[in-house]
């Protein structure tokens, strides 16, 4: 596992003439951190859609290395090397958590029994391992975001796209799981992009942020410049035409 | 052979092991015990048990649900009685001829229902639709004999002949509990493997199995092509047993509601729910038409046939053999087994 350089170029998505994701540019190189915040409605969840494949961008291009993913389905976005988790999280719920990982192992294996132990290994590393006996839908929230990184980590991506999955979290979870991310990166050189609201998580974690409102990005830079932005904080602070 | 039989059984707890093996034994040699009539009875308990099992992939396993599985036992039966009449064809050439049928017409419903995402109840709609075309159709070709149904020549021989399909119901009785152990062994086999989890990924969440890479058509499509063919292989069967067809009993949608009824009483999705359930609403069946016998009130069997499928809904809904596994300790916690 190693990772792979994300490019967006002026990706933009409308539904019914309103522009949910307009122009948005930028790029994430391989095995870097980088996050995406922006207030609620700012096309965050549309512009991981665009990425992942359950959109196709009305303009723009999304490049993952070289290949373009335009007009690719979810399963082969996820065949090119983008694992992802979802907002509103979706555990295969009456069946056991080692069977949820596991079916993300098989994506590149046939033998179930290899599978399975790829994602034993995967769960221990999550902390999942003691419960991976239990049916999906018998664990609390942490439990189940903590299952979506694991099922998109076993597919074997070269980008894990994560959104919002410190949503919910309390602040000593969300600081486990930015530490399994940055020891993840560490160790796998795989680049992660954060989608986000929790600012904790975002600056602890990340190298650079995209700021985006009414689906625009309106600023770039580290964490520290971008909460120094006066459209940011306006955006955030002030009234922003809230 | 080894490495087969591990992936069969080599998960399976020492006492469901055992369960299975007595379960067989008595199976085996049951005929030998009881009457003719009982035998008829069971052997119909094993057919709906086989295409209670090729419903339940579709929708146990892959989570789309078909109330048109008439269509496959129709048009399995037909093709076979066609072939065998017209042609002097027998069944075991047929039954080939019966399942590429079945499978092409279950390919057409599944390319339109997949393709467009048709999902949920709307597929269902369109899986009656076909059925209900298919019955008005055969209603009306008279080459087979349209709504005055379709017979079979029933000759008198002195020995069963199994490579035609004429002979007793004991004949028939090995035959179907042959095809019951198979079907259970193929379900058993694809649930362990690649195949059966993706099934089950898709049944849980189509959008979240395709995320994780699943191409969600490919796999509801296999589920669609093995489960059509898998039941004309029991219209076959039915139709050498009955020796007649008529479309509107064959094609109807009471007939596709009769053999899901087994596999959801049973347990949805288990491999034993659609024996288990099959068994238990023919002998329900039987006692109640056994009760009912003297009161020459029509419709009777079917009112207490109907409040006992009630009752174990409303107390097991998640099927009697989910429970009945935990109260024998077979299932080792593993919900998803």
């Amino acid at each position: 596992m190693s990772g792979a350089a994300l490019s967006i170029d002026a990706v933009g998505k409308s539904f019914r003439g309103l522009r949910a994701v307009h122009d948005v540019s930028f790029e994430v190189p391989a095995g870097a951190i980088h996050a995406v915040i922006g207030p609620n409605g700012a096309g965050k969840t549309t512009l991981v859609n665009l990425i992942a494949g359950v959109f196709k961008p009305d303009q723009g291009i999304v490049r993952l290395g070289e290949r373009a993913l335009n007009g690719l389905r979810p399963d082969q976005i996820c065949g090119a090397g983008i694992g992802r988790t979802f907002q509103i999280v979706k555990p295969f719920k009456t069946l056991t958590v080692e069977r949820n990982v596991t079916i993300g192992a098989l994506h590149h294996t046939t033998d179930v029994a290899a599978a399975r132990e790829h994602s034993l290994s995967i769960l221990d590393q999550l902390g999942l391992y003691d419960k991976r006996d239990m049916l999906a839908s018998n664990l609390t929230l942490p439990d189940r975001k903590r299952l979506e990184v694991a099922r998109a980590l076993a597919t074997g991506p070269k980008l894990l796209l994560l959104d919002e999955v410190m949503a919910g979290l309390r602040p000593t979870e969300t600081d486990q799981m930015v530490a399994f991310l940055r020891g993840l990166n560490e160790r796998t050189g795989l680049t992660i992009l954060l989608i986000e609201h929790v600012m904790r998580a975002v600056m602890a974690l990340s190298q650079r942020v995209v700021v985006l409102h009414h689906g625009e990005k309106i600023a770039e830079g580290t964490p520290a410049e971008v909460t120094r932005d006066r459209a940011v904080l306006e955006v955030y602070l002030g009234d922003g035409g809230h | 052979m080894a490495a087969i039989l591990d992936r069969l059984f080599g998960d399976v707890p020492r006492r469901a092991l055992a369960g299975l093996g007595v379960l067989a034994l008595i199976l085996l040699v049951a005929p030998f015990f009881v009457s003719q009539f009982v035998v008829t009875v069971m052997l119909l308990a094993f057919y709906f048990a086989y295409v209670g099992q090729a419903w339940n992939i579709m929708m146990g396993f892959a989570g789309q649900l078909s109330l048109g599985h008439s269509l496959y036992i129709g048009l399995g039966a037909y093709a076979a009685a066609a072939l065998y009449m017209k042609a002097g064809i027998g069944p075991w050439a047929g039954v080939f001829v019966s399942i590429a049928l079945a499978m092409a017409v279950g390919g057409i419903i599944g390319y339109l229902g997949f393709r467009f995402a048709i999902t949920g109840v709307y597929f269902a709609l369109l899986t009656i639709a076909f059925a209900e075309f298919f019955r008005i159709l055969f209603d009306h070709i008279d080459w087979l004999g349209a709504s005055a149904g379709y017979y079979l020549k029933v000759e008198n021989r002195q020995e069963n002949d199994p490579f035609n399909l004429r002979g007793s119901p004991l004949m028939f009785y090995y035959i179907m509990l042959a095809l019951v152990a198979l079907a259970f062994g193929l379900c058993r086999w694809l649930l362990t493997g690649r195949l059966g989890h993706y099934w089950l990924a898709i049944r849980e969440d189509p959008e979240a199995a395709q995320a994780t890479g699943i191409n969600i058509f490919r796999y509801k499509m296999i589920a669609v092509l093995l489960s059509s063919g898998m039941t004309a292989l029991g219209g076959v069967f039915i139709a050498f047993y009955n020796n007649n067809l008529y479309p509107e009993q064959i094609f109807s949608m009471g007939r596709s509601i009769e053999l899901l009824l087994g596999p959801i009483i049973g347990g949805l999705g288990t491999l034993f729910g659609p024996i288990l359930g099959s068994a238990l609403l023919v002998v329900v069946g039987e006692i109640m038409t056994d009760l009912t016998e003297g009161t020459h009130l029509a419709g009777l069997k079917q009112i207490f046939y109907g409040l006992v499928v009630l009752l174990i809904v409303l107390f097991l809904p998640g099927g009697v053999w989910p429970w009945l596994a935990r109260l024998c300790g077979f299932d080792r916690d593993r919900g998803d087994k």
